[in-house]
């Protein structure tokens, strides 16, 4: 028997599944609103700002443009970057003293951090405390402070710093430095990291009990990777504002980027001493913030279609 | 009154107020420092004074000008007086041909040479620099000592400080091997309580490619008039003994220098 008729291959295949359409529409003249005009004078005022910045670099240089000549070209570029190559390498020696302090002090400030969340996140009273007096604490006092209590303060206590033989350790103003940012840096990052693992939502730790994980594996394998995602950017900015506060640690005789800046700006009166030090700045900043799109990109690849 | 004329009457006004000030200044706005005794500084009584303050004080007098002071911190202490936040400086300022560049100077009001100072039970007694060789050596950034420290003490390891107040507590609490700075700076806090922890080995002769002409008054480039009548204002305080005056009050020995 054979009679059931099934349907022929082709009945599946529509044979026209899209009407043809209208093209579409000619672009539409954008008016001039008041928005369009506001935003387009800002944008020509950035670049404006841009070349001048760029026009005012060469300048200082004395670059030129010199027609007629014995080389190939009848053009050459002329030249006289006396600034630079006096202080070029002093800012490149600046520049790794920046980077050096800021990520020695951040690493060390993960370390330090992740203990401090536990005293803060535990129920005792008296490790809770510490931990909120030791954040309220760095994060109400401004960093120049901080650096400037360190490294002078501890001069002072020279002799007993001496007895228990710790005087070679706060008498390098490096260590003083990385002692004083570490610290500063910790206390932001325990609320960071504290912040990311509470805003886990509870239905997460209750599912996980219910299947009968221990509570360590939960944390480790279930609520660290999200918070971790969670804190990414809060992690990126305080990088940043790290690398913009440790200007200051010229105070205590370290000369970073900032410091090689304003002894050069002291011997030349140059300000294109500053503008270096933006750029500089500007670069870091720039290439922490990709790394940063890269990584994000990376965790939540699983949150991606 | 039309538009145009009222914008003329204005800028005629305004020329006529600056035809005014060209022909006699009366009041002059004076930066210092204020953190480096004994040349300026604020007193305990919260006063700006030393011997810059005082010099001043003398020269306006003699010029018949009323003096209005100011603070400002030394990195900014030329841009500002560029910028026209103030008319002069008198802040232990060098004459040096980078400085010469951005704005004028008076003729020096006083010339002291760089000096070395060293904790009291320190092994050194000479400020040659092989007797400083790899020693750390404290010094106030920006200053002509600190470029001295760096030429001279080339072998050395040579600290810049934001002021001279910070290395002084460094050579106190042991930081520091030496301190290198102006003669009268180091003396008048050797002389002081605080200074107690130190004594000064020797001063290096004025080397003029470093040190410059010595220490003057700045004001703005264009105003070398007014740079003129300080000159001529030095030289007569120097005559009528008001220089020498307070050059007693603050030191052992003459620091006008030549």
């Amino acid at each position: 028997m054979n009679d059931v008729s099934l349907p022929s291959q082709q009945s599946y295949v529509q044979p026209k599944t899209i009407e043809p359409q209208t093209p579409p529409p000619a672009p539409k003249h954008r008016p001039w609103t008041s928005t369009r005009v506001v935003g387009t004078t800002w944008l020509t005022l950035w670049i404006a700002a841009g070349l001048g910045i760029i026009w005012f670099l060469l300048n200082s240089n004395h670059v030129a443009l010199v027609f007629g000549g014995e080389g190939l070209l009848p053009v050459s570029i002329t030249h006289n970057a006396t600034f630079l190559s006096r202080y070029g390498e002093k800012f490149i020696s600046g520049f790794f003293v920046t980077l050096q302090l800021v990520s020695v002090s951040m690493l060390l400030g993960v370390l330090l951090s992740i203990p401090l969340t536990i005293m803060r996140m535990s129920k005792s009273r008296i490790l809770g405390g510490i931990a909120y007096a030791y954040v309220y604490f760095f994060r109400g006092t401004p960093l120049l402070a901080q650096v400037f209590l360190l490294y002078y303060g501890a001069g002072s206590f020279r002799e007993p710093l001496q007895s228990v033989d710790l005087w070679w350790f706060f008498r390098d103003a490096w260590n003083c430095a990385i002692l004083a940012f570490t610290l500063n840096t910790a206390a932001y990052q325990v609320e960071i990291l504290r912040g990311s693992i509470e805003s886990m939502p509870k239905g997460q730790w209750e599912a996980a009990d219910a299947l009968g994980l221990p509570k360590w594996l939960t944390f480790w394998k279930i609520i660290l990777p999200q918070a971790l995602i969670v804190s990414l950017r809060p992690y990126g900015n305080e990088i940043i504002l790290m690398i913009k506060g440790s200007a200051i640690v010229a105070i205590i005789t370290i000369y970073d980027l900032m410091g090689e800046t304003r002894r050069a700006f002291s011997r030349t009166y140059d300000f294109q001493a500053y503008v270096w030090a933006a750029i500089a700045y500007l670069v870091m900043v720039e290439t922490l913030r990709r790394a940063w799109d890269r990584i994000e990109d990376r965790l939540t690849r699983h949150l991606k279609r | 009154m039309s538009f145009a004329r009222m914008a003329l009457a204005t800028l005629m006004s305004f020329t006529a107020v600056s035809a005014l000030q060209a022909e006699e200044i009366t009041k002059l706005r004076i930066a210092t420092e204020g953190a480096y005794p004994p040349f300026n500084y604020t007193g305990s009584d919260g006063v700006l004074t030393g011997f810059d303050v005082e010099i001043g004080n003398a020269l306006c007098a003699e010029m018949k000008v009323e003096c209005e002071w100011g603070t400002q911190e030394w990195d900014g202490m030329i841009p500002g007086l560029v910028a026209g936040k103030y008319d002069a400086i008198i802040a232990s300022m060098s004459i040096t041909d980078e400085r010469l560049e951005r704005i004028s100077f008076s003729r020096s009001y006083y010339n002291t040479p760089s000096t070395v100072a060293v904790p009291k039970d320190s092994p050194v007694t000479e400020i040659t620099p092989e007797a400083l060789d790899g020693l750390l050596i404290g010094a106030q950034g920006g200053t002509t000592h600190s470029v001295v420290a760096e030429e001279i003490y080339s072998d050395s390891d040579v600290s810049l400080y934001p002021t001279s107040e910070e290395y002084k507590l460094d050579i106190e609490n042991g930081r520091l091997d030496a301190v290198i700075d102006d003669l009268g700076v180091l003396q008048s806090w050797i002389d002081s309580d605080e200074g107690s922890c130190c004594k000064i080995i020797g001063s290096l002769p004025i080397q003029p490619e470093l040190h410059g002409q010595g220490i003057g008054v700045g004001v703005r480039k264009g105003q070398e008039e007014l740079a003129e009548r300080f000159s001529e204002a030095i030289l007569a305080i120097r005559a009528n003994g008001t220089y020498k005056t307070i050059n007693d009050k603050y030191f052992s020995q003459d620091a006008f220098g030549e």
